[in-house]
């Protein structure tokens, strides 16, 4: 199924599905560059009609690899479902938003950005949604490094006997 | 009257009535009502009808200013701490706090790494009894709550203390 979806993609927009050696059946590798275009072509094609975002993650594979995204995603008419993952630079990632495509998008993609520090370009109200505003860093990072204080409150405090 | 007459030294009135004070305030200390987290279902649990919190005289107030008795019931966050912080400082003196359970005591599971969970509510606000657990269970709130009763009525507020 995402075999086809991925074929269907690559026709309809070249270059846009990462070319792998070995093609992944769960999911596809997307390039960034035109995810709102393709985001809004597998929600309304009636073949695929992928009319329910589920799910977005970030994930930091580490220093060589950077960040990526994960789309989850899923069609209520067809019953069927794929995942999408877009790689990103770790100095500046970004990537296109959705929000405007499935209005779920909004909050994921606010954590995602409070979380990973992933800029979603297009999304019209960009801001943390867990963390306190005034936060700095992205916790989630691998390199992220935790601040000595918050508001002068000591954030890892050692206590005796721990460990 | 005749019974009481001419029978006392001067200050004893004035330190049955300290006594009186203290019993009093031990007996009646109203709980602020704010859950954090899961240990929240616990106090709920114990202030409803099985176990029945009135019947040791406390009852919750949702208003800091009417309330003596804070439990911190969950995880505090970063986020919170601020916050907690300004709760606590609206409450009329005389004020108690009760940590209850391994979140609000140490920073429970969230402790040495969490980044952003505070490791202990004793880091901002000053804490008369810790309960542990993950959650406590209604009896070890109640048992907490009878020990802070205990530590009220040993208080004696009027008298001048010996520096």
């Amino acid at each position: 199924m995402s075999k086809n979806l991925s074929e269907v993609l690559l026709e309809k927009f070249p270059g846009s599905v990462i070319e792998m050696e070995e093609i992944p059946t769960d999911h596809i590798p997307l390039n960034g560059d035109k995810w709102f275009e393709i985001a809004l072509f597998i929600r309304d094609e009636p073949d695929w009609k992928f009319d329910s975002l589920q799910c977005i993650t970030g994930v930091d594979l580490g220093e060589e690899n950077g960040l990526e995204v994960r789309y989850n995603l899923h069609s209520m008419v067809h019953s069927h479902k794929i995942e999408i993952r877009i790689p990103l630079n770790r100095d500046k990632p970004v990537v296109p938003s959705v929000e405007q495509v499935w209005r779920v998008g909004d909050w994921f993609e606010r954590e995602v950005y409070d979380m990973y520090g992933i800029t979603f370009k297009g999304h019209r109200d960009l801001r943390r949604i867990l963390l306190p505003d005034d936060w700095e860093g992205w916790p989630l990072r691998k390199d992220y490094e935790e601040p000595a204080t918050y508001h002068g409150i000591a954030v890892p405090k050692e206590k005796e006997g721990w460990e | 009257m005749g019974l009481l007459e001419e029978k006392f030294e001067d200050n004893i009135i004035v330190a049955s009535f300290d006594k009186i004070l203290s019993w009093a305030r031990s007996t009646s200390p109203w709980f602020f009502q704010f859950g954090l987290a899961c240990c929240a279902i616990e106090m709920m649990a114990t202030a409803a009808s099985r176990y029945d919190l009135m019947r040791i005289g406390m009852i919750p107030r949702s208003s800091p200013r009417q309330a003596d008795v804070m439990i911190v019931a969950g995880t505090v966050t970063m986020k919170m701490a601020l916050r907690i912080k300004k709760l606590y400082e609206q409450m009329a003196e005389p004020k108690y706090v009760i940590a209850m359970g391994s979140c609000a005591t140490s920073g429970g599971p969230y402790s040495p790494h969490g980044y952003h969970v505070l490791k202990g509510v004793d880091i901002v606000i000053p804490v008369d009894v810790y309960i542990p657990g993950c959650p406590p269970r209604p009896e070890s709130l109640i048992e907490g709550l009878i020990q802070l009763q205990d530590k009220i009525r040993k208080e004696r507020p009027l008298t001048k203390k010996s520096v």
